[in-house]
């Protein structure tokens, strides 16, 4: 099933290479030494995807080596169906923003690509982390380069964007390093984060670890009301830390949520249900709302993050199945359509010097390889059937129908709001009539910004047409995840209140559901 | 003569220091000032002998060598902090060689009284009478009087060597009245004699409480925690540069040293009441120093106040101690202390020592804003102290968060879980100034109109300091194990 080849290490360790290689060379070389890295990194990535057994029920790809003795904590990393998509999007993701900052960054290129690529190791790492101690280094690890990326390759306002970034995060995820010490001497002395799960802890200990791991994860997802740092940093952010910062930090909060919160403190994740539920509809309506008054398409973008990371927690925070299967799916979608949406913002940003939706309307006549590409990303972010977001906040819906009727309805609202912006906008910079003095000459898509779009568009058709590959590899791994909340080794079965009508229909309920989403 | 003869090889690392720095002194009035580098190398000569005799000292971890009827002792305790001493002060001197020509105060006499202090702060750390370590802390503190007010020609320098003088004079006179206090209590300044008269008179005696607050106060000016910091601001930013650093590393080691064998050998029956007082004194002390930081313009003035802050946090796990639960006892609370010392050494010299190398036009460069545009300009010298930075605001993979990492983990095993988050909310804090050194540096651009841009005078004395500094911080944050194991063997001998 597994070799013993260290292919996390390996993935680990390229970037980390290719950021030294990269401070060695010239700045001319620079970004081809990164792409070649990141690519590298990609292609060791993949075969993991084909190795990867559907099956297993424990930890893939396992490496365990002592790190430090006193107290023991171990340079432990693992692979399971949560984290497999994550980490193949990751490493995905990355050659996609060398390419995109190819000629974008003109300054320090060397530094730029570096901290590309020492970031990359910390967010692979954070995915494939089994110790607790080792998760939190490469969880805060991230800080400093992106603080760099912001500040230093940002726009305008990039010195309030970055340190408000650094700080806030950095707040809450303090508050997670008590908690892992707590962890530590009421689990059994060890960091071990798999030990740690299936260990009972007082229900009381378990309120204020749960409010602790929230501290840090809910300001990384953002959840409302947390979210006020990521409007800032997307805008100010060159394109590739704003696609990073959407497609992978994000996630990394609401990963927290599902490797930590849920598995180690059941009691208290269900005792908080109705406030994780409240705030994540908060969320998605209120991104949306915000969304829609937005005249920046980063900004935009950026409050439609907010909306849609909403679903992704609602559908954590559910507990049954379809929701934490919905999540994990929408955490992967959401990477590639907000990605994609950012790259595209990027790419005019580069002909028209604005991000305004005001100075970029009209772009189907000049631009009609953009504009189709642009409209491909925004269905998919209003989660048109037969793209890849539908399946993942249908499943979404399904569980918190499980959970609350109310509750669906209201988030129901969200993809209602979300359709408003996302073809308003697009009505104004695909369709718009450009004024007179806003006709510059704007050159279609050349190759490499090409490059930058069409896997993202591929995924975005695969996964909406096709999504049994990535469900059935995280399939076992989610059952894993509500089986140690309930304690029991058994097959996972609905929240509570779910009442008994809705199991027989939960039984049987997901491959067709998922079949139906492919058929249109 | 033979009865002397092993309580001499017993202190014989102290003997070279304290022999060698005569020299230096003796020496320098018949140096040319082409050749005072000569005195420096000398200086360094002898602390690495120093050091090869220190480490081969004692070959087991238990040995505990009394000498001098037991007013100093040589254990592994003693020896964790001589190593670290020496090398500070090793790299003090390497720093200082460029620095103190820069600043053209390059006197013989500045290399003989870092190793008057290095001997003083060694008899502090080995010493077990009370009047032992309050004549190593005054050899120590004497020294250091003087090195402040080296620059003469700056009227700040003066200043600050007046009130560190005057301030650390009152403080060894709180600290010499709870000395004799004790000694009233217990008919003798051993601290073993002390441990036993605290044993038999009870923790609720008055008195007792009394010379406790006093020697704590003493030790609280030296180690800079609030409210006993107050010379801290001003000194830090009067003396010459690499004297600084050595006061806020070396000297600050040495106190919590001595500061801690005296609680614990002598006043560990009073464990319960110190700890409750040190856990305010530790609050206080890195709230303190934390938010008044932050509105700090000049970087010496910043990292005085940073280095009162580190000194709250390393307090924490003198509490922790304290508190002492379960089998360990206080011994993951004391080791944390010295392996955040330990940590806090190097990236604090790292960071000193590039601000010792900022030249603006003839002047020294303190400004934070100095910095400005550095990392256009010397790229290497900006990410540098870029690693310093985000040590000292102790974020991962730098060695700074493995310092806090096991302050916090004795915190937390002492049951003061509510402790270590506070700490690290103004963590969060200190990031903030750590951060605005790096955003100077990083993000704003030079002003044209700046007719001097300061930048940075290399040489290969400081190369290697720094080389040793990142290193330190860097390796200590990947590979944390051997320091950890040293400092948690070491603890051990303290009884």
């Amino acid at each position: 099933m597994t070799s013993s080849f260290p292919w996390l290490s390996l993935l680990l360790v390229l970037p980390l290479a290719g950021a030294v290689a990269v401070y060695l060379a010239t700045e001319s070389a620079a970004r081809w030494i990164a792409l070649i890295a990141t690519l590298a990194d990609l292609l060791v990535a993949l075969p993991l995807w084909w190795l990867f057994d559907p099956q297993a029920a424990q930890m893939q790809f396992t490496e365990h080596v002592a790190w430090i003795t006193v107290p023991p904590i171990y340079y432990s990393l693992g692979l399971d169906g949560i984290s497999l998509p994550l980490v193949l999007m990751t490493v995905g993701i990355m050659p996609l923003c060398v390419l995109a900052s190819w000629n974008a960054i003109t300054t320090s290129r060397r530094g730029f690509m570096a901290v590309l690529l020492i970031m990359e190791t910390a967010m692979v790492g954070v995915f494939v982390a089994l110790d607790f101690v080792l998760f939190y280094v490469f969880w805060e690890a991230m800080l400093i380069p992106m603080y760099l990326l912001i500040g230093v390759w940002g726009g305008p306002n990039r010195l309030y964007a970055a340190i408000k970034f650094f700080l806030y995060t950095l707040a809450g995820s303090v508050l997670l390093l008590v908690a892992i010490l707590v962890l530590y001497f009421y689990g059994g002395h060890t960091f071990d984060i798999l030990a740690l799960s299936q260990g009972t802890y007082p229900a009381s200990l378990q309120t204020w670890l749960f409010l602790a791991f929230f501290a840090a994860f809910a300001v990384k997802v953002p959840m409302f009301p947390f979210h006020t740092w990521l409007p800032d940093a997307h805008v100010e952010a060159p394109t590739a830390g704003s696609v990073i910062l959407a497609s992978i930090l994000l996630k990394m909060g609401t990963y927290g949520f599902l490797r930590f919160s849920l598995p180690m403190l059941p009691d208290a994740s269900r005792a908080f249900t109705p406030m994780m539920v409240t705030l994540s509809i908060i969320a998605i309506i209120y991104g949306a709302y915000m969304a829609l008054a937005q005249v920046d398409l980063k900004k935009l973008i950026a409050y439609s993050s907010v909306s849609h990371m909403g679903f992704v927690t609602l559908g954590l925070f559910v507990l049954n199945q379809q929701g934490l299967e919905g999540a994990v799916l929408q955490m992967v979608n959401h990477g590639i359509t907000t990605g994609g949406l950012f790259l595209c913002v990027g790419i005019i940003y580069e002909r028209t010097h604005s991000r305004l939706i005001a100075d970029n309307v009209g772009l189907a006549a000049p631009m009609p390889q953009y504009a189709t590409l642009l409209v491909i990303f925004a269905l998919s972010s209003l989660g048109l059937p037969g793209t890849n977001s539908f399946v993942g906040e249908f499943l979404v819906l399904v569980g918190t129908f499980l959970w609350s009727k109310v509750a669906t309805a209201l988030a129901s609202l969200g993809i209602i709001l979300a359709a408003t912006y996302l073809l308003w906008m697009i009505q104004r910079v695909v369709f718009g009539v450009p004024s007179p003095h806003h006709l510059p000459k704007l050159s279609d898509l050349n190759q490499r910004e090409l490059a930058t779009l069409i896997p993202l568009v591929v995924l975005v058709f695969w996964i909406g047409l096709y999504p049994n590959p990535l469900v059935s590899r995280m399939h076992q791994s989610v059952t894993n995840t509500i089986a140690s909340m309930s304690r029991e080794k058994v097959a996972p079965t609905a929240h509570p209140s779910a009442g008994g009508t809705t199991e027989s229909l939960l039984a049987g309920s997901r491959e067709p559901l998922t079949a139906q989403g492919s058929s249109r | 003569m033979s009865a002397y003869g092993a309580d001499l090889l017993a202190l014989l690392p102290e003997l070279i220091i304290a022999v060698t720095a005569c020299l230096v002194i003796a020496l320098d009035p018949i140096t040319p000032a082409s050749r005072r580098d000569l005195l420096a190398w000398l200086s360094v000569g002898s602390l690495v002998i120093c050091l090869g005799i220190t480490i081969g000292q004692i070959n087991s971890v238990n040995t505990r060598v009394s000498a001098f009827s037991e007013l100093v002792v040589v254990d592994a305790y003693a020896r964790f902090w001589k190593i670290l001493l020496c090398s500070v002060a090793g790299l003090t001197i390497l720093t200082s060689l460029p620095y103190l020509k820069a600043e053209r105060i390059h006197l013989g006499e500045y290399y003989g009284f870092i190793l008057l202090a290095l001997s003083g702060m060694m008899v502090m750390v080995s010493g077990v009478d009370l009047l032992t370590i309050y004549l190593g802390t005054e050899l120590m503190s004497l020294s250091l009087y003087v090195m402040t007010g080296l620059n003469r020609s700056k009227p700040r320098s003066l200043e600050a060597a007046a009130k560190y003088f005057v301030l650390g004079a009152f403080s060894s006179g709180i600290l010499l009245y709870g000395i004799s206090l004790l000694y009233g209590l217990a008919g003798s300044t051993k601290l073993e004699m002390i441990a036993g008269a605290i044993g038999t008179r009870g923790a609720d005696d008055p008195l007792v409480l009394i010379a406790t607050i006093l020697v704590a106060v003493g030790f609280g000016f030296k180690i800079a925690a609030v409210p006993f910091h107050m010379w801290t601001p001003d000194v830090y930013q009067g003396a010459p540069t690499s004297v600084t650093a050595f006061m806020a590393v070396a000297a600050k080691a040495a106190s919590f040293a001595a500061f801690m064998r005296v609680f614990v050998e002598g006043l560990g029956g009073l464990k319960a009441d110190w700890s409750l007082l040190f856990l305010l004194i530790s609050v206080v002390t890195l709230v303190l120093g934390n938010v008044v930081a932050i509105v700090q313009t000049n970087i010496k003035r910043m990292l005085a106040y940073s280095s009162i802050a580190h000194a709250g946090y390393a307090l924490i796990g003198f509490v922790a101690a304290g508190r002492g639960v379960g089998l360990s006892g206080g011994t993951p609370g004391l080791a944390s202390i010295m392996i955040y010392l330990a940590i806090y050494s190097f990236m604090t010299l790292g960071a000193f020592a590039v601000i010792g190398m900022l030249r603006k036009g003839g002047i020294e460069g303190e400004e934070i804003e100095d910095f400005t545009g550095l990392a256009k300009r010397q790229p290497l010298a900006a990410f540098l102290m870029l690693i310093f930075m985000t040590s000292l605001a102790g974020i991962p993979p730098t060695a700074g968060f493995i310092g806090k990492f096991y302050v916090f983990m004795a915190a937390v095993e002492a049951d003061l879980a509510w402790l270590a988050a506070i700490a690290l909310v103004f963590a969060v804090v200190s990031a903030y100034y750590y951060m605005r050194v790096v955003m100077v540096m990083y993000m704003r651009d030079p002003s044209p109109s700046s007719v001097a841009p300061p930048r940075l005078v290399t040489s290969p004395t400081l190369s290697f300091v720094l080389a040793c500094a990142v290193a330190g911080v860097i390796l200590f944050g990947l590979f944390p194990n051997p320091l950890v194991s040293f400092a948690l063997q070491s603890v051990l001998t303290l009884k």
